[in-house]
Parts: structure tokens; sequence; C-alpha cells
């Protein structure tokens, strides 16, 4: 029972760094202690073996994570499938296809680093690291540019989704046209600054379009200031030129609810964006310890358990992607 | 205290059946032959392919079981062999089909939940919803909402 005891203590002082008692090994085990190998730990298999266990624990609560919100695209897709079958077509399906294929990518250099980690190929192994830290970054820009489109476009969640886009851009160049009045026909009232003026608009006054506009809403609004001035034979130039685009909430065969899908969208590729924010820092991490030259054939868990953690973020993409691009 | 009788801690563990590497091998775990993973990233990509193909047919129903039949496969090729689980412990793909079978469990309550109350459901938005989107967003069409049918 000493031997045990003495072994036990020679464990304890070689994880702090006290490795003069080389000794005390060798009561137990022909083998020496790799400096990787935590002193809690028997073997490098058991300790690989405890870490991936650990990371395949920690991404079934990440797949829990995510199933509540699948759950929640699956409740509201059977309440409105009309809105989802609809509102899909507001999604860039290239940028979405080209974003799938770049986290593929990814993946496929994430699990060529673990390979190349595993061979001692150091420089390879970084090469795949950085590559697939390029991925992240590249799909998250791709995101960036999607997002920050439909935004502009009021394509999101809650009344923002209900405001015309274009209004406040619109009201700043009214007032800066307003100071400096063009100068108009004679006989020729113009009614709306940003446009040429138009004979038909002549017997309006300006002042009057604010007042016109809710009434001519007035059954429920059904019928956008742009749709009005078409039935009254008007030409607004509006839909030529394009500057203001404000088309989902002009379409009529917009079904209700519609807010609801990019509710749910940003909900879903939100949290998953995170995942690959947080894939990034975690690469930049390895990347980091591959260069101090941490990483070989005889440890290299971290790759392992990152690469998990990777191939994760792009198994959730894989269902998101058929889900909110793809509807038919 | 199972240090003082272990003699040998097995460098290869319950993966001895896989050797002979000319470029060497890891101290622990399994070697996926790069052919392997290349293959599986192209089987990917044609996948990928043919599910934004099949979104342009239209099969009714089917379209969308289609488009998670192919999410499903290349999930599982994901799984298999970029995460190792083909050649891992059983007990790490034990962990992980069990916690995808408990989201298909509280996916497939809450789907027949809302089967359940379909017709007790809008369409559209319910009358103190669509007065404030009348209120807050002018621009908001407004629900087509049917009666309340009990």
């Amino acid at each position: 029972m000493s031997s045990i005891t003495a072994g036990t203590q020679g464990h304890g002082h070689d994880a702090h760094g006290a490795h003069g008692a080389h000794g005390a090994h060798d009561a137990h085990g022909a083998h020496d202690h790799p400096p990787f190998l935590a002193h809690h730990f028997e073997s490098p298999q058991q300790q690989f073996d405890s870490a991936k266990l650990g990371m395949w624990l920690f991404l079934a609560t990440e797949v829990l994570f995510f199933g509540g919100l699948f759950v929640a695209y699956a409740v509201l897709r059977m309440r409105f499938p009309e809105v989802f079958s609809y509102a899909s077509h507001y999604l860039d399906t290239i940028m979405g296809g080209v974003n799938t294929a770049v986290l593929i990518l990814s993946s496929l250099t994430m699990a060529l680093a673990v390979r190349f980690a595993q061979t001692g190929r150091k420089a390879a192994m970084l090469i795949c690291l950085w590559l697939t830290l390029a991925g992240a970054a590249g799909f998250m820009v791709i995101k960036y540019f999607e997002y920050t489109h439909k935004i502009h476009e009021h394509l999101v969640w809650g009344t923002t989704f209900y405001v015309p886009p274009d209004n406040a851009e619109g009201q700043t160049e009214a007032t800066e046209l307003a100071k400096e009045p063009p100068p108009a026909p004679l006989g020729v009232t113009v009614a709306d600054p940003t446009q040429p003026a138009l004979p038909v608009l002549a017997k309006v006054p300006a002042t009057d379009a604010a007042a016109i506009k809710p009434a001519a809403r007035a059954p429920s609004g059904l019928a956008s200031p742009r749709e009005m001035a078409k039935a009254e034979g008007i030409k607004t130039g509006e839909g030529t030129t394009g500057a203001h685009p404000s088309l989902h909430l002009e379409d009529r065969k917009m079904p209700p609810n519609t807010h609801l899908f990019f509710g749910i969208y940003y909900a879903m590729t939100g949290l998953h964006g995170v995942h690959v924010i947080a894939g990034g820092v975690m690469l930049i991490w390895l990347i980091w310890r591959g260069m101090r030259g941490d990483f070989g054939p005889k440890y290299y868990t971290p790759v392992d358990a990152g690469g998990l953690y990777w191939h994760i973020v792009d198994l959730v993409w894989i269902f998101l992607f058929p889900l909110f691009y793809l509807i038919h | 205290m199972a240090h003082a009788t272990t003699s040998n801690p097995g460098t290869h563990g319950g993966h001895a059946g896989h050797g002979g590497h000319a470029e060497g091998h890891p101290l622990v775990g399994h070697l996926v032959p790069i052919s392997t993973l290349v293959g599986t990233a192209a089987a990917l990509i044609v996948l990928t392919v043919i599910t934004v193909a099949v979104r342009y047919i239209d099969v009714g129903e089917f379209n969308i079981h289609i488009a998670i039949g192919i999410a499903v496969i290349k999930a599982a090729l994901v799984a298999a062999f970029f995460m190792h689980l083909r050649w891992d412990r059983p007990f790490n793909l034990l962990i992980f089909v069990a916690c995808v079978l408990f989201v298909v469990l509280m996916l497939s309550f809450c789907v027949m939940d809302t089967q359940q109350y379909k017709n007790l459901q809008f369409k559209g938005n319910p009358p103190a919803v669509e007065t404030t989107l009348k209120a807050n967003a002018p621009g908001a069409p407004v629900a087509r909402h049917t009666q309340y049918q009990p």
C-alpha cells in the first residue's frame, strides 16, 4: 500500500512541475508521463476518451439548444404555411447556397487539420486551420451582406416590418428640395418635389396629399399610395426609378403575419451566426497553440474537439439552409 | 488505485485494428484517409446542389420531406466521417443519437398538438393585434382573418 501512496504523490508533484520525482514513476509503470497528460488520468487514451466524451455531451446540449428553435419553426410553419412559402423568396438562394458550400469546405479543411495534427505535419495543419478560419470569416461576411440588405428593406421582425423603409430618406429629400423649389412651369403645382411636375397633379394641392392618403387607405389599408396612384392613372415614376423600394409592403399577395418568418429567421440564423463567431475565436486559439507547437501525433485533443464543434455548426446550417431558403 | 497495477497503458486502446500507415499514426484516435474526407465533402456539395434543384420542382407536400431527407443524409455524412463517429467509441454515438431522438420527440408532440388545435386558430391576425398594427404600422396589410371556428 505504501508504494501506491508514493506513486500517487509522485503524480501530484509531477503535475506541479517537480520533475525530480522520476523514481516514483518507476514504481508504477514503465512509461514516463508526457507533459500533456494530466495527473488524474491514467493514460493518454483515457484522457483522450474523457475529453471526447465531454465534448460530445456539450454537443448534445447544443443540439437540444437549437432543437427548441426547430420546434418553434415547425409550429410557426404549420400555423402559417403561406407565410413561409411567400417570405422564403425574399432570401437570396445564391448567397445561402454559397454559404453552405463555404461551411462544407471549411468543415473539410477542419477535418484535414485534425488529420495533419495526427500525422505531425504542423505546417499543413496550420494552413488548414487558417483556411477554416477564412471559411468562418467568409460565412459571416456573406451573412452580413444578407442581414444589412434585409434590415435596410425593413425585412425584420416586429412592427418595423410594416413601416415603409423609405420613410426617413424620402422625408429628408423632400425637406431638402423644399428649400430650393425647382422652377415650376406656369400654372403647374408640384405635388411631389422629388418627382418631375405632372400636369395631372396640378389640381391637387400638395398640402392635401397627407389627408388623401389615409382616406384612400381607409378600408383597412388595402391600397398603398403607389397603388392608389396607379388606380387613378397617375404616373408616380417610383416603380421605374426604384430609388426607394418598399416591395414587400406594396405586394398585395403578401399574407398577414409575414413578419413572423423573419422573426424565426433572425432567431435561428442569428444564433447560428453567434456559433460561427465562437468557432472563429476557437480557431484563433487553436492556431496560436498550434504555432506554439503544442499539437502532434501524441497530443491533438483540442484540435479534434474543436473540429467536432465546428462540424456541429456546419450540421445545424445543413438544416437551416433548406428550411429557410428552399421553400417551394 | 489503478495506477499501481497498470503496467501497459496501451498506446492504441480500442483502436488497435488500425495501423500500418507509412507517415506515422497518432497515439490515440482514428486516422481518416484524405480520400475519404475529400469524398465526403464532394458528396455534401453534390447533395447541396440536388436540394437546391429540387426546390424548383413542385411535388406538393413532398418538397419539405425531400429537403429534410437530403439534410438528414448530409448530417449523417458529416457525423460519420468528419466527426469520426464511424470509428469512435459507440457511447459517443449513443449520446448524439439520444439527444437527436429527444429533439424529435419534443418536435413530434408539439406538431401533434398544433395539428389538434388547427380548427381553433385564426388565419391572420387576431383583432387586437390588428388594431395595434394599424396604429403602430400604418403600412401594414391588415389581416383578412376568418371567423373564429370552434
